[in-house]
Order: structure tokens, then sequence, then C-alpha cells
């Protein structure tokens, strides 16, 4: 161990802010003033936030900067690294820091799931093994039963953390149930709800924690083989997640007989192709089986007839990380965390605009303003919030009033404010509702796979009357024709996308109604976003 | 031509990793896709279908379900915009309205000199850095007009997409 480290935060979000060019830049100038006997640099996870540059942190001064150029690599290996003064313009400043520090007092009792992201080098297994990583799969291997598994994550609560929050160990326990020959482990990793990029960190920042989980998953529910499904467009995702099963199967931990236990497992990665409706659970079976991807009529659910019709566990990327902790910790410590209905931490995605984009990962139960304000730092250019999107594009759109609502599993029900998959889209003043709307339904409308009318239809015709509306032409009865059809198609289409459409409809309908009557008989749009156009006037024939 | 025994390999390659006897088929094309740029040859589909014993119209289905794949060449350079929420609330509308112009091309069209393919894309979830575009397998990301226009003039000069 060298005596100095510098940690750079290195995935997808931050290489586009040259973190990949800086960490090269790095090297070079250390070799070149002699340095790389004192000085190791090492590549982490994402540390959580993005508007500040690449977050890099030198160790053991415990100092962390925001780099924006190779310039201010330059004079971090110049002043701090050569003759130790750190470089005060680019520490991330005080008042900031404080928030940073703030933050981690919040975060650093539940940082469940993100409990290795920004500290391991994620293509590393020894870092992940130093850190207790599979301490909880030799555990389960030699000190549990699978039914003991089972009720271990059953009693800790754990809910599906995809968006739908189904209880994770009854889950396991319909599947474990079920005699077959073969059943599968699938890791839902086809992560393309608009707004959350919580998967697609984790796996970048710790893919051991989602293998580790697998293979515990597997042990309990009688699985011998799985699947991580992963979107096409990840190659960061897929890079690592497949480096880390190369390393898993050579130290013994995947493949015949795991740590000499008897219990085999094998593990591969499939990819998706750029089809949002493959993150539904039923049409990325079809898509692990070389099919279009479109959903199947359920009954039955995959528990009993998944993969190949055998009895199949899918879960969300997020929702296998916490696994190992239950294991290590037990179910009562999982609990103590969130709420009554809702245990545990829920990793949720600061986007749109405001100021420290990123993910942070904040006990269930947390208020929309809290994330806004606490940890996303308020809005850019000191603005005013106008609405806010929370749980993705299938969830829920509020006005300022619905801020101090918790969230988990139950605030849809008492309040109207959907978790979903932990997006928490923040938009500020002049942005339209009426654009908004119309781009959600735009979404739908491309993204229905076309099997079933309902959702087809209704998606195309919700965007025909809102791009009336956005053009100035609509009227009062469009509003209530849109209500009908999110009615309809919630009713009656087939899987969890034409159902789950009334929710951002409706509720853009009902929070944002002015917005919606402001459009209608007046010559321009009130937030001078969308651009009216006259109708032409059909010309008399003389 | 299509060169049938380098897709014989590149199938072998695939069937070497399935766990399954069918679960391979998307990350075949995957391969066969990259080998050929941006587009599968429906020589190289009709291949793929024979070595994996399914019928050429499942695999052509697949082909055209999923927005990744093209039984068509595409331009040089692929362009892929996310155009979701996130996105085009931070400056995504201005940012497709520039490359329309820029490129004088809708969508789903490819610019006459054979440089650019235009598409869209859903969220890519890089949503710390919107605006964000895909060119080829590059990701482009706190993206304003101006740099965009810089972006694109650079590659019509011959830059690369590094």
């Amino acid at each position: 161990m060298k005596p100095m480290v510098v940690l750079v935060s290195v995935d997808s979000n931050s290489v586009l802010l040259g973190a990949r060019h800086f960490v090269n830049y790095l090297k070079e100038l250390t070799e070149r003033f002699s340095l790389q006997d004192t000085v190791d640099i090492l590549e982490t996870g994402t540390m959580g936030v993005y508007t500040q540059g690449v977050v890099m942190a030198v160790f053991p001064d415990d100092v962390y900067y925001s780099v924006r150029s190779v310039d201010d690599v330059e004079k971090i290996v110049t002043e701090h690294l050569l003759k130790g003064r750190p470089v005060l313009s680019l520490e991330i400043p005080k008042d900031k820091l404080k928030l940073t520090v703030e933050r981690e007092k919040v975060t650093a009792e539940t940082r469940i799931v993100l409990r290795n992201v920004g500290s391991i080098d994620p293509k590393n297994i020894d870092e992940y093994i130093a850190r207790n990583g599979y301490f909880a799969l030799h555990k389960v291997l030699f000190e549990m039963k699978p039914q003991e598994v089972l009720n271990c994550v059953k009693a800790s609560g754990l809910r599906g953390r995809g968006g739908a929050g189904f209880p994770t160990g009854l889950k396991w326990e319909f599947t474990a149930k079920v005699q077959a020959d073969q059943k599968y482990v699938i890791c839902n990793a086809d992560e393309g709800e608009p707004g959350t990029f919580k998967d697609r960190l984790i796996m970048e920042g710790d893919p051991h924690s989602v293998i580790e989980s697998m293979i515990i998953c597997g042990y309990a529910v009688g699985a011998t083989k799985g699947y991580i499904y992963i979107r096409g467009e990840y190659y960061g995702s897929v890079e690592n997640i497949q480096k880390a099963i190369k390393d898993a199967y050579e130290y013994g931990l995947l493949g015949k007989n795991i740590m000499g236990s008897g219990f085999s497992f094998d593990l591969t990665v499939r990819l998706g192709a750029g089809a949002y409706i493959c993150g539904e659970e039923t049409a990325l079976l079809e898509s692990i089986e070389g099919k279009a991807g479109r959903p199947r009529l359920k009954p039955p659910y995959p528990p009993t007839n998944g993969l190949f019709s055998k009895p199949t566990v899918i879960n969300n990327v997020e929702t296998f990380a916490n696994v190992p902790p239950i294991i290590l910790n037990g179910p009562e410590w999982f609990k103590s965390f969130g709420t009554a209905g809702s245990s545990g931490t829920k990793v949720f995605s600061l986007v749109g605009n405001v100021v420290r984009r990123g993910i942070v990962e904040v006990p269930m139960g947390t208020t929309v303003r809290d994330l806004i304000y606490r940890f996303g730092g308020g809005l850019v250019g000191g603005k005013e919030l106008y609405m806010v999107q929370t749980g993705g594009t299938a969830g829920t759109f509020i006005g300022v009033d619905k801020l101090d609502a918790p969230l988990d599993y139950d605030s849809f029900k008492n309040h109207g404010v959907s978790i979903g998959s932990g997006v928490i889209l923040a938009m500020s003043e002049g942005t339209c509702p009426v654009d908004v709307a119309l781009n959600t339904m735009q979404f739908f409308e491309h993204e229905s796979c076309g099997k079933c009318t309902p959702c087809r239809e209704g998606t195309r015709l919700a965007v025909q009357i809102l791009e009336k509306i956005s053009k100035g032409q609509g009227k009062l009865e469009d509003l209530e024709t849109l209500k009908q059809i999110a009615y309809v198609t919630q009713e009656a289409s087939l899987c969890g996308l034409g159902q789950s459409i009334n929710v951002p409809l409706l509720s853009i309908l009902e929070n944002f109604k002015e917005d919606f009557i402001q459009h209608i008989g007046s010559i321009s749009c009130p937030h001078g976003v969308c651009k009216f156009v006259k109708v032409q006037k059909p010309k008399m024939k003389v | 031509m299509v060169d049938r025994e380098k897709v014989s390999a590149l199938v072998k390659e695939a069937k070497s990793e399935r766990l399954e006897e069918r679960d391979v088929l998307i990350n075949t094309l995957h391969k066969v896709q990259d080998y050929f740029g941006n587009y599968i040859p429906i020589e190289a589909a009709e291949v793929v279908a024979e070595e994996l014993g399914v019928p050429k119209s499942k695999v052509y289905e697949v082909l055209t379900f999923y927005t990744m794949f093209s039984t068509k060449p595409r331009g040089k350079y692929v362009i892929r915009v996310c155009v979701n929420l996130p996105c085009h609330v931070t400056g995504g509308r201005e940012i497709v309205q520039t490359l329309q112009e820029t490129l004088g091309v809708k969508f789903g069209e490819t610019t006459k000199d054979g440089l650019f393919t235009l598409e869209t894309t859903s969220c890519l979830g890089l949503c710390g850095v919107a605006p964000v575009i895909m060119i080829n397998d590059q990701y482009y990301g706190d993206l304003t007009p101006k740099k965009l226009i810089e972006l694109i003039n650079s590659l019509r000069n011959g830059g690369d997409t590094k």
C-alpha cells in the first residue's frame, strides 16, 4: 500500500464529464513527477453527485475535489500530491461539503444497497470479499436450510424495488414450493424507466452484490441456473458484470460445488436490444427465449410458469443487492430502517432541474421535499419548483402542495404520490404541464408493443388529443375524453405498461387542471412553451 | 456477398455461452450486427436461422421488433437522441431541434451523404448528465446546441467519435 491514494469516481455518467481522460492524465503526471511509488490511483463507482464535475478524493488527507479539466488535474498533482498543499479553489466548497457530510450522516447508517459503491474497485473481487462479500453466501450454504433463508427474507419485509413492491420473500417461496426438474433465477436489469439510473450505477459500482444474492436465491428456491438480463445500451454494466461473473467462477463461487458445499449454480448475461417493454417480466422471459418481447397473458405467473415454462424468480437489481446484508445482519436490523409497511432504504435518482443530479440512498419514508432540497440542493439558478414527477414515467405528477408526502409503498394510496422505481424529476417554473403530458404519452405510444388494442390505440389517441391542446386547438370536453382513455386503457390492457398510464395521465390532469384549461380558448401557452397553430379555415368555393 | 463462414463462426461463439438450447438468439444477433457495423444483412440472418434451427420468420420478427437491430444499412454514424422527460426538460427539446436542422433529416432518416442516421431512443440512464445522445457506441452528455454543432462538424471533417 502506498502512502497516498487518489480515488476517482469513474462510471457511465462521470465518464461523459471526462473521468477516464482525467485518470489517464493523472497517471501520466504522477509518473512524470516520479510519484508512482507514493501515490495509488484507484477507480471506484459513483460518488452520487454530477453537476460539480468529476469527483476525486485524496486520502489520507480526506480532501474531495471537483475536477472539470486537465488543468485542474495538473493543479492537484503539482500542488497537493507534490507539495502537500490542498487546492482550495477546486475543493468541494465548505458549505456544500457540510451538506455532503450531513448527507453522509443521514445515509451512513442507511447505505445498504450502495454499501460498496464509490468505495471499492468494482473490477476487483478481492475488494468485495474484503468488505464481507460472499460472507452471506457462505453463511447460507453452511449454516442455513433453504427454508430458513426464505423465512429470513420474508421476515425482513423486503419488497420489490423495480416499482411494484411485491414482497420478495413471498415470491421466492412460491417458486420454492413448486416441484420441477429445473428452476431459474433472473435479475431484471433492463432498467428503462425514464429518469432511473440506479441499477446501472449499482451494477457498475458493485456487481458482485447482485451475483452473490442471485446464488443465495438459487439455493433458497432450488434453482441452479440464472440469467442477468441487461439493457443492450448499458455497456459499462455489461462489462463489469461479465468480469465479476468470470472472477466468481475462478474463485469457485459460481459453477459446480460452490465453496465445497455441494450446491451448484451457473450464471450468464443476456442483452436486451432496445425495447422498454422487456422490463415487464413476462416480456423479458420471451426475450431471453429468443422471441419478440411481448408480454404473456397472466396467470400463470413466473414463480410457477416462467422461463421455458419452468418456475422462475425475477427480481430487480436493487432488490437483489439488499439481500446479502439482510442475511448477515438479520431481518430485525433491516426492519429498523424505513416505515412500517416498507422496510429498508430506497435508492432515488434525482434528475431534472435540481442542482445536484445523482443517486442517493435514504430510508423509506423520506419526503419529496427533503430529496429535492436537502439532497438535490434545490433548483438550478435558484428558480421556483413548479412540478415534480415521482416514480418514473408510470408514476405521478405532483405540484408543490404535495412535497411533504413521505415516500414508501403506501404513499400512492395515502397521498397520491407514487414511489415507483425511485425517480424524482424536478421541473422548475417555465415548464408546461401540457407539453410534459404530451411527452409522457408519446413515450407510452412509442413503447406500446401493439399486442393489445386498448394500449395501442389508447396511447395513440391520448397523444393526438394532447397534440391538439398543445397547438391551442383543444376543447374542454377533450379533458374528459383523456380521463376516459386513462380509465379504459388501465382496465382493459394486458400488461403493466397499458395498465399504468392512468397514473401519470390522471395525476397531471387533476393536479394541473388550470394549466390545461388555460390552453383552451386562449391565444398562447401560459408558460411560453407550446407553439399555438391557427386552424386554417377551409376556403369557400365560389 | 456475405461471408457465411464468418457468420457461422459468430453463431458458434454465441452458442458456447448458452445455458439452454434456445437462449442465445438475441445475443447472437448483437454479435452479427457488431460484425457488420450497424445492420444485419438478410443473408446473414438466414445463416443465423439455419445454424440455430429457428424459422427465418421468427428471426425476422425479432430483428424488426427491437430498435437496436436494423435490416438495412444505416449511416456511418447512427445518432440516437434521448427524447424522454429527464432530457426533455433539461434542454433536450433544443437538442432535438438542432439535430434535425443541422442534419436536415427527420427521425429514422439518413443524410444524403450517408454519414448520419438520426434515431430516437428511450432513457439511456445517464440522467445525471442530461441531455444525452449516443453516436454509435459512444455517449455524449451535458449537451448544448453549440457543443452539438461542434461535434457534428468535427465528424463531418473526418474526426472520430472518441
